[in-house]
C-alpha cells in the first residue's frame, strides 16, 4: 500500500513537473504581440522613414576565395555598420554608413535639416574605400582636438583614417599616422587611455592579420574552437603621439589577445578615472582589460566574474538599467530555439565601483532581456523618455531558403575538436540554407523597477532583416531617439520615433578642452550623472558601442513628468568634475570643459 | 543523462590475477563512476570554464540528491544510496545548458521521479537522466539545449578522459558496450556521409566532443537499464546508433538522446518480460541478473 500510494504521488510529481518545463519555457519565449493602434502603450512608435528622409542604401556583401564558396554566407556575414557624428558642427547628426562588396561605396549622408539626408560620401572623399580590402565598420573622433570628428575604417583589408578639413571635406592620413598595413578587424574604438588629452586608437582584429580572405594559402583559417579559439586576429591600440602620429604600444600595455573579438567598449568600469576595455568575443569568453594608471592592461575578467562561460559574443553596449549608477554591459550571443540557447548577457556589477573589487553577476534572465535570436547590435536608450533606459536589439545572421536551414550541420561540425572545426573544407556546404534567418527584432522597454518587456511588434519595429549594427541619434532634434539599423545585404533603416506628448527629456553635449592635460576635445570617456528627485541615472560619453556602431554623441536622459532635474555631475576625462545646478528640462546643454579645477 | 551506477557483472568470469587486481583495488564500484564523472567536471571546468556557472550545477544535484532522498526513503522506508542521484545531477548539471535556473532544478526533478514511476516488473526503463534530459529538450526547446562545447583546443584532455573513460568502463564489465556504440557511430557516420555528401570528419565530428564522453560512458551502460545478456547489449546499442543515424538523416539535433530514449526502455521491457516468462522454466541459462 505504502508503494502505491508513493508511486501515486510520484506521477503526480512527475507530470506536474513536465507541465512546468513546458509553461516555463512559453512564458519565457513569450512576448507582446502586434497591436495596431495601441503602439502609444508603451508612450512611443518607430516609424520606418529610410525613403523618405532620401536613403536608399542597401549593403553588399564581399566575395572571398573560391575555396570558401561552400560557406560563404556565414564567412562574409558581416560589414554592414553605422556611424553618427555632427561631422560639419552644423547641429544635426549625420550618418556613415559602410558598404562591403568589392568596388562598392561607403555612404556619408549629411544631414540637411528638414529631416532628409543627402550623401557627400563622394565629394569629402570617403566613399570609395573598398578596393584594397573592404569595409566593416567606422568609428569618428576628433584625434587632433580641431573640433571636427574625423573618421577611421576598420576593414577586412587596409584600414583607413580619414582627417576632417572643417567639415567641408577629408584627407586620407593613414599613411602619415602610422596604421597597420592590414588587418581584419570588426571592430575599433577611440579613448584616451592615457589621459593625455588625446585619443587612442584600439582596433580589434577577427581573423589573424596573416589572413588574405581572397587569396588564402590554406583553408586552415577558420576558429579552433567553437567556444575557446585563440587563433584569431591581434589587437592594435595606436597611442596617439598628438603630432597626427601613432605608435603602437598593444604589447607594452600587455593587450596579447588574439580572440575572435566582434565588440569592443572602452568606459571607467573601476571608478579609477582611466577608460577600462571590454571585449566581446566570438567563439569564447569575454575579456575585461582594467587600465592600470595609463602604463598597462591587465585582463580580470574571470575575477570579475564574467570570464566564466564561453559564448558567442557580438555586442558591447552600456546602460545603467537601474537608475542606480552602475553601468551594466550587454553583450549578445546566439539563441536558438531546439539547438543553442547561450542567451545574452547583461553583467551588472554588484555593487559601486567605490566599494570593492570589481564583480558582477548576470541579470540577463532575471529582467528578461536573454532571449533574442542570433543577437547582433544592441543600444541602450529611453525610447519613451520615461527616464528609464530600454533596449533595442537586432539579429539574423543568414536570412535564405525560407524552408530550409543549415543549423544541424552548423551545430555537427561546431562541436568538432580544433583539427576537424578548425579547416574550412570540413565544414559542410551550406546550399543556400538559411541559419537563423528572418529573425523578429527586439525592443525591450524598462519598466524601472527590474523588469524588461519586448515590445518590437507593436512599437512598429517590424522588420526581418539580417540585423547588424544599430545607432541611436536625435535626427531631427526634437528631443526623441531615433534608431538607424543597418542591415547586412539589406537596406539601411531609419526608424524614427514619436514619443506620447508629456515626456521631459535632457541632453548634454560636451566639449573638452583638447590641450594636453585636459580632455580630449570629442569628451570621449567623459561620465555624467543626472539627478533628480533624490534618483540619478549615469552615462558615459562612448565612441564606439553595440556592434560595428556609433551612436550620436550627446547623451539624451528621459526624465518623464518631471520637468526640472536637481543636479548634473559631470566627471570629464581629464579627471575634472564640474557641477550644473538646476539645468532646464528639454533642451540640448553644449557643455565645455572648464579651464581649471 | 547518466544516472545509475555500474556494478560489476556477478556473472562474469574473471582470472585469478584480474580477481586479483580487483581486490587490490578494493573500491566500491558504486563510487567510481561519480569519481569519473567528478574528474571530467572538474577537469574540464577548471582548464576550460565547461560549466554554464556553479550555482546551476550545485542546484541541479542538490535537486537531484533531495529527491532520491525524499522518493527512495517515503517510497521504501530506507536511505538510498546516494551515488546514483549525485551522476544524475551532475551529468543535468554539465549537460543542460540555459540562462534560466528553474530547467536545473526540473530536470533533476524529472530524471529521479522517471525512476520511481515509469517502472515495469519492479525495474525503471528510462536511464533517468536521459529521460529528464530528452524530456527538457523536447518541451523547452527555446530556452534549453545540451553542451556543446569542446575540450578546449588540445587533444590531450580528450584523450585522458577517453583512457579514464574505458579503464572504469572496464572495471565494471561494461566496455564491450562502449566500444560498440563507439564502433558503430564511427562506422555508422561515413554512411551518413556517404549518403548526405558532408564531409566525413564532420559527420564523425560530434563525437570527439565531452557530450559524447558523458553518453557513452555514463548513459549507455547503464546497468539498471539495459539488458542483461552480454552480445544483447552490444546488439541493442548498436540499434540506438542506428536509430540515432536515422535522425540524424533527419536533422535532428539531439540525436543521441533521443534515440536512447526510444530504444533502451523498448528493448529493457522485452529483456524483463522475456526473462519473467523465462524464469519460470526450470534449469534455464539465462540467469543472469542485474
Amino acid at each position: 500500500m505504502r508503494r502505491k500510494i508513493s508511486w501515486v504521488v510520484w506521477a503526480v510529481v512527475l507530470i506536474g513537473s513536465l507541465a512546468a518545463v513546458k509553461a516555463l519555457n512559453d512564458g519565457a519565449a513569450a512576448s507582446a504581440r502586434h497591436d495596431a493602434g495601441a503602439a502609444m502603450r508603451f508612450g512611443f512608435a518607430l516609424r520606418e522613414s529610410a525613403k523618405a528622409r532620401g536613403v536608399e542604401f542597401v549593403h553588399q556583401a564581399p566575395t572571398f576565395d573560391a575555396q570558401l564558396a561552400h560557406i560563404m554566407p556565414q564567412v562574409a556575414s558581416m560589414g554592414a555598420s553605422v556611424a553618427v557624428a555632427d561631422f560639419d558642427r552644423d547641429g544635426r547628426d549625420d550618418v556613415y554608413v559602410t558598404n562591403s562588396g568589392e568596388g562598392t561605396l561607403n555612404r556619408l549622408y549629411r544631414n540637411t535639416g528638414n529631416g532628409r539626408f543627402e550623401d557627400v560620401a563622394p565629394t569629402t572623399g570617403v566613399a570609395d574605400l573598398n578596393t584594397d580590402g573592404v569595409s566593416m565598420g567606422a568609428v569618428w573622433g576628433d584625434y587632433d582636438n580641431d573640433g571636427y570628428e574625423d573618421l577611421f575604417v576598420y576593414k577586412y583589408g587596409r584600414p583607413e583614417l580619414f582627417h576632417n578639413e572643417h567639415g567641408q571635406s577629408f584627407t586620407r592620413a593613414t599613411e602619415r599616422a602610422g596604421l597597420p598595413r592590414w588587418s581584419n578587424a570588426n571592430s575599433a574604438t577611440w579613448f584616451d587611455y592615457d589621459r593625455d588629452g588625446f585619443l587612442d586608437l584600439f582596433i580589434a582584429g577577427y581573423w589573424p592579420d596573416d589572413v588574405d580572405l581572397w587569396h588564402l594559402k590554406t583553408t586552415r583559417i577558420m576558429p579552433e574552437s567553437f567556444e575557446y579559439a585563440n587563433n584569431g586576429g591581434r589587437k592594435y591600440l595606436l597611442r596617439n603621439r598628438g603630432d597626427g602620429t601613432f605608435e603602437d604600444a598593444t604589447e607594452a600595455l600587455g593587450l596579447t589577445s588574439h580572440r575572435w573579438t566582434l565588440a569592443v567598449i572602452a568606459a571607467d568600469f573601476f571608478g579609477s578615472g582611466y577608460p577600462d576595455l571590454f571585449l566581446a568575443n566570438d567563439y569564447g569568453v569575454p575579456e575585461l582589460y582594467a587600465n592600470r594608471g595609463g602604463t598597462r592592461f591587465e585582463e580580470v575578467g574571470r575575477t570579475a566574474g564574467i570570464s566564466m562561460s564561453p559564448k558567442s559574443g557580438m555586442n558591447a553596449a552600456l546602460g545603467d538599467v537601474f537608475n542606480d549608477g552602475r553601468l551594466a554591459i550587454y553583450k549578445t550571443n546566439i539563441s536558438e530555439p531546439g539547438v543553442l540557447v547561450q542567451g545574452n548577457d547583461l553583467w551588472v556589477p554588484k555593487r559601486d565601483a567605490s566599494e570593492g573589487p570589481a564583480d558582477y553577476e548576470n541579470l540577463a534572465s532575471t529582467v528578461g532581456v536573454d532571449l533574442g535570436g542570433w543577437s547582433w547590435g544592441a543600444q541602450f536608450g529611453d525610447f519613451n523618455n520615461d527616464r528609464t533606459q530600454d533596449l533595442y536589439l537586432v539579429n539574423g545572421y543568414v536570412s535564405a531558403g525560407e524552408r530550409s536551414s543549415y543549423w544541424y550541420d552548423f551545430a555537427e561540425i561546431a562541436v568538432g575538436h580544433s583539427t576537424i572545426i578548425g579547416d574550412a573544407k570540413n565544414w559542410p556546404a551550406m546550399r543556400g540554407r538559411s541559419l537563423s534567418g528572418y529573425q523578429r527584432k527586439r525592443l525591450w522597454v524598462n519598466d524601472g523597477v527590474g523588469r524588461f518587456t519586448e515590445v518590437a511588434q507593436v512599437v512598429g519595429a517590424s522588420d526581418t532583416f539580417d540585423g547588424r549594427a544599430v545607432a541611436l541619434a536625435d535626427l531631427d532634434n526634437r528631443g526623441a531617439l531615433d534608431a538607424i539599423v543597418a542591415n547586412q545585404k539589406g537596406p539601411l533603416l531609419i526608424y524614427t520615433n514619436t514619443v506620447k506628448p508629456g515626456g521631459h527629456w535632457i541632453q548634454f553635449l560636451l566639449e573638452g578642452r583638447g590641450v594636453r592635460g585636459g580632455s580630449n576635445r570629442s569628451a570621449i570617456g567623459a561620465r555624467v550623472e543626472v539627478q533628480w528627485q533624490g534618483r540619478h541615472q549615469v552615462q558615459q560619453v562612448t565612441a564606439a558601442s553595440g556592434f560595428s556602431a556609433q551612436n550620436h554623441r550627446r547623451l539624451h536622459y528621459g526624465l518623464g513628468a518631471v520637468d526640472r532635474v536637481d543636479r548634473v555631475v559631470i566627471r570629464w576625462p581629464s579627471g575634472r568634475t564640474q557641477t550644473i545646478d538646476d539645468p532646464s528640462a528639454d533642451t540640448l546643454h553644449r557643455v565645455q570643459e572648464p579651464d581649471a579645477r | 543523462m547518466p544516472a545509475d551506477t555500474p556494478a560489476i557483472d556477478p556473472g562474469a568470469q574473471s582470472t585469478p590475477v584480474i580477481a586479483q587486481m580487483r581486490r587490490g583495488l578494493a573500491l566500491d564500484n558504486r563510487f567510481l563512476p561519480p569519481l569519473l564523472i567528478t574528474c571530467i567536471l572538474l577537469t574540464a571546468h577548471l582548464s576550460f570554464g565547461i560549466l554554464e556557472s556553479y550555482q546551476r550545477t550545485a542546484l541541479a544535484i542538490g535537486t537531484a540528491i533531495l529527491a532520491e532522498l525524499v522518493m527512495g526513503r517515503l517510497t521504501y522506508g530506507t536511505w538510498p544510496h546516494l551515488a546514483s542521484a549525485y551522476i544524475t545531477g551532475i551529468s543535468v548539471g554539465i549537460l543542460v545548458r540555459s540562462p534560466f535556473f528553474w530547467p536545473y532544478v526540473l530536470c533533476s526533478l524529472i530524471s529521479i521521479a522517471s525512476k520511481y514511476v515509469l517502472r515495469f516488473k519492479g525495474r525503471h526503463l528510462w536511464n533517468p537522466s536521459n529521460f529528464g534530459l530528452s524530456a527538457v529538450l523536447f518541451l523547452a526547446p527555446e530556452t534549453v539545449s545540451h553542451l556543446s562545447v569542446q575540450w578546449g583546443n588540445v587533444v590531450a584532455p580528450m584523450v585522458i578522459i577517453w583512457l579514464l573513460g574505458f579503464a572504469i568502463t572496464w572495471r565494471v564489465g561494461r566496455l564491450h558496450i562502449s566500444l560498440t556504440y563507439i564502433a558503430s557511430f564511427l562506422l555508422l557516420s561515413l554512411v551518413r556521409s556517404g549518403i548526405t555528401g558532408t564531409p566525413w570528419p564532420a559527420t564523425v565530428a560530434p563525437i570527439t566532443g565531452p557530450m559524447y564522453q558523458l553518453f557513452v560512458f555514463f548513459m549507455t551502460t547503464d546497468p539498471r537499464t539495459t539488458v542483461s545478456d552480454t552480445r544483447w547489449q552490444c546488439v541493442v546499442v548498436f540499434l540506438v546508433a542506428v536509430v540515432e543515424m536515422i535522425l540524424r538523416l533527419n536533422e535532428v539535433i539531439y540525436a543521441p538522446f533521443y534515440a536512447l530514449f526510444l530504444v533502451g526502455p523498448t528493448a529493457l521491457a522485452v529483456d524483463t518480460w522475456k526473462k519473467g516468462v523465462k524464469s519460470q522454466i526450470p534449469n534455464s541459462k539465462s540467469q543472469a541478473p542485474i
